[in-house]
């Protein structure tokens, strides 16, 4: 069945449970309320070879474990878990929530094994991740690919392009759901609703509501398949929203990636190593505050601020082998006035940036691998590490603009991961999973392979709740 | 590979995405040396956020096996011959054809028809059939032709990958590659198992492909034993059932059968877009070829009492003739520069 997008499934039947979205959560949840005993649809809006959401991306999650295992190197416990995440999240998280999460996360990759999930051993080069986070082999996408297969054998009947459109709640109870499917809108009911679709950052005219047409220069890093059509759906329904509408995690990725799906490759390192400039050929932030994997993501809302959503990161010889290897080779040049021909800005104004820039490098002891003295002196804005001046020709040039992940504005949710209306009351059978409700737990910042964590966790929870309902309608019936 | 390179979600599955990462710039005897070092397992094509219909159309396997197949012709041995990878399937076919009609023929031509449609029993029955010079002289020379071939080929890759003639010699490196060939470490997929027919993993092909590996080992160790036993111990063939070349022989050959068989059955059934389209006459000539070759034997060694034994005889040994003459230039030579690759793998990362 469906393998090709194709299904023999009789609609005219009625499920136990639908769950909108084909990502990880959705997953978690349709293969959690299948194994429960309830007959599960599950919608997923993208086609199949697109199928998984943005967790087709993703490349690890961070659990709760008391030892080292075949796929992590040490123990990861509650109490530094909880800091983690409360340093990120500023405190910005549903307390309640957030501990929640980190407890249920207790062995997690046991379950994922247990549901087709193959990690990697712990080797060489993970990112300095291999005690905190579990890498799934082959990444997200073979991760979805197993979770498929796994819900497919256990009898989840799955439909791809699949978008549900509207979906139908009396009295704060789901009733139906209405999608479409090549072009014929077709209802179907069931007892509960589990709702897994993820946020609306690949809706762009939606991002432009808040960052205005400076959004049209932003590259969605992920899916295009997150158009938040069920957030709108379901908050233009009365449910009770959670996380800044405003914000989103932005990092500065390479200019030249495609404007949805690029995923990792568009990533660059380079940024602390150079100088950044906008398209008037001047420096606008510390470049070297703090090492890269820390200061990446502020750097989305740093480019997002510059003329046309565009900058510059510029290095010479002396730094091209310090940091991973991108996919688009950098632009290069043998002078500055060639590099700002080449990048087409202003040469006089960048060789004026560059010589500013030099006079006031150097000083102090370079390191890569360690937040150096390497500073430059007397200089608006400052570079406080690794301040090496531009010197060494030939020149490497990288055009940033901003790439977002994800965005923050979700469903408010309670611990059994049902929906909050606005009168603050839970309905009984709309539950939340993922991308949507993760605003509850980060409402700021993020910590890597987290959102897997909390897709995971409230996935389960999800598919389990909305049994636990089903179950006792048919005992009250 | 710049965008694996970018990405290196992949690392955990094969020997290939770790040389990948050791190197920032490929060149072109990189790029060789990682398609020879690749065992077409799929797994990469299947995790991959940019195979198609992403844009980036990135398809691992299919690129790793074009390249793969354009070191053939440039490395086999003698350069003249390097034509034969044109269409091989339909070479090795007709090759194959051709031997066995020779061999019919002038077995119909020197014995006559009375000899061939006979039944033949008893010690030295075969070369009644086809003698002992038309049998041994032929197979012999072809063998030292093969086997020089073969090792030219070897020798021409190990430079094509960037390969130092010195380093042939590193014995823990040989010992590492022949432990890879022996586990065919590199279908596991990191633990798993190849991705065929589809996205799910499996081990099947790694078990049809060790049928087939196996199989054609016992075999070669059972005509060793024929050879000892004739030469050394003036026992002429048809051997007794329960005798060391005729007991390897039956395994080998239906470990061939099975194995073979179930290769062919998954390049059916299997998924073509991460395959190598110019790779596929090559691959089934050879697989079908070498199920023929098993069948003939084992049919050879039920119907031996019978008059069908000549006609098998014949038939059999123009399978394995065509098989040795096309040896350096069918996919059989696969296993021998992934060896190299391996050789160098080994090195590289100890």
């Amino acid at each position: 069945m469906n393998r090709d997008g194709q299904s023999a499934i009789v609609l005219s039947k009625r499920f136990d449970v639908i769950v909108v979205g084909g990502g990880n959560a959705a997953l978690c949840a349709a293969m959690t309320a299948r194994e429960a005993g309830a007959s599960v649809l599950l919608l997923e809006s993208a086609p199949f070879a697109f199928r998984g959401g943005n967790s087709r991306h993703t490349r690890n999650l961070r659990y709760l474990h008391k030892s080292a295992n075949s796929h992590l190197t040490g123990p990861y416990l509650e109490d530094e878990f909880w800091d983690d995440l409360m340093h990120v999240t500023k405190g910005k998280s549903d307390k309640y929530l957030a501990r929640l999460t980190i407890r249920e996360s207790n062995n997690l990759g046991a379950w994922m094994i247990g549901h087709g999930c193959k990690f990697q051993p712990s080797m060489r080069g993970t990112l300095h991740l291999s005690r905190t986070n579990a890498f799934f082999l082959g990444g997200g996408k073979a991760l979805m690919n197993s979770y498929y297969a796994t819900a497919e054998r256990l009898g989840v009947a799955i439909l791809y392009e699949a978008e549900v459109i509207d979906i139908t709640i009396r009295d704060g109870r789901f009733a139906s759901a209405s999608f479409e499917l090549q072009g014929i809108r077709q209802t179907v009911e069931a007892r509960a609703v589990i709702i897994a679709s993820g946020g609306f950052q690949a809706n762009i005219s939606w991002l432009k509501e808040c960052w205005g047409d400076a959004a049209d220069n932003f590259i969605i890093r992920g899916t295009p398949y997150d158009k938040g059509r069920m957030l709108r759906v379901l908050l233009d329904r009365g449910a009770k929203p959670v996380g800044d509408p405003r914000q989103c995690h932005a990092v500065a990725i390479d200019a030249r990636a495609p404007k949805f799906d690029g995923g990792i490759v568009t990533r660059l390192d380079c940024v602390s190593f150079g100088i950044v400039v906008n398209n008037r050929a001047e420096r606008f932030y510390d470049e070297g505050e703090d090492f890269w994997p820390r200061r990446y993501a502020i750097w989305g809302r740093l480019v997002a601020r510059q003329p046309d959503q565009i900058a510059y990161s510029i290095i010479d010889a002396k730094s091209v082998d310090l940091f991973m290897p991108s996919v688009f080779p950098p632009i290069k040049a043998d002078s500055i006035t060639d590099m700002a021909h080449k990048l087409e800005l202003d040469p006089t104004a960048l060789e004026a940036t560059v010589r500013t820039f030099n006079s006031a490098a150097g000083h102090g002891n370079f390191d890569a691998g360690k937040l150096d003295d390497c500073a430059t002196k007397g200089l608006t804005p400052p570079k406080t590490h690794w301040a090496r001046p531009l010197d060494t020709p030939p020149f490497y040039g990288y055009p940033l603009r901003p790439g977002i992940t994800f965005t923050y504005l979700g469903l408010t949710v309670n611990e059994r991961a049902q929906v909050i209306m606005q009168d603050d009351n839970p309905s009984p059978n709309i539950f939340a999973a993922g991308e949507i409700m993760a605003g509850n737990i980060l409402g700021q910042g993020y910590i890597a392979g987290f959102g897997m964590t909390i897709g995971t966790v409230f996935g389960r929870i999800a598919g389990k709740e909305a049994v636990r309902h089903v179950i006792e309608t048919y005992k009250r019936s | 590979m710049t965008i694996c390179n970018a990405c290196r979600y992949c690392e955990g599955f094969c020997a290939v995405f770790p040389a990948m990462e050791l190197r920032r710039i490929f060149s072109e005897q990189d790029l060789k040396y990682m398609a020879n070092l690749c065992h077409n397992c799929r797994d990469c094509y299947y995790a991959c956020q940019y195979a198609p219909p992403h844009e980036f159309m990135l398809n691992v396997p299919r690129v790793l096996g074009q390249l793969r197949q354009e070191t053939y012709p440039e490395v086999s041995w003698p350069k003249a011959m390097n034509g034969l990878f044109q269409n091989n399937g339909r070479l090795v076919s007709l090759v194959t054809a051709l031997s066995i009609t020779m061999v019919l023929l002038l077995t119909l031509l020197f014995r006559g028809h009375d000899v061939l449609f006979a039944a033949h029993t008893g010690p030295g029955a075969f070369y009644r059939v086809i003698p002992y010079a038309a049998m041994v002289l032929p197979f012999s020379v072809l063998a030292v032709l093969v086997l020089v071939c073969l090792w030219k080929g070897f020798a021409n890759l190990w430079q094509t990958i960037g390969g130092k003639p010195e380093e042939l010699t590193n014995r823990s490196a040989h010992l590492q590659a022949i432990w890879d060939v022996l586990r065919l470490k590199y279908l596991d997929g990191g633990g798993h198992g190849c991705n065929y027919p589809d996205d799910r993993f499996s081990m099947v092909r790694r078990y049809f492909h060790h049928a087939v590996f196996y199989g054609f080992m016992l075999c070669l160790a059972s005509t060793t034993a024929a050879f000892f036993y004739d030469h050394l111990l003036d026992r002429l063939a048809p051997y007794p059932f329960w005798s060391w070349p005729v007991v390897l022989g039956t395994l080998g050959g239906i470990s061939l059968l099975v194995g073979t068989g179930g290769m062919f059955w998954l390049s059916r059934q299997m998924d073509r877009e991460p395959a190598t389209r110019e790779t596929l006459g090559m691959d089934t000539a050879f697989t079908v070829l070498l199920f023929l070759t098993s069948l003939t034997g084992l049919l050879l060694l039920c119907l031996r009492n019978t008059p069908l034994m000549g006609t098998l005889l014949a038939v059999h040994a123009g399978c394995v003739l065509g098989f040795f003459i096309t040896m350096p230039y069918s996919k059989f030579i696969h296993g021998i520069y992934r060896y190299a690759a391996l050789v160098k793998n080994a090195i590289e990362q100890a």
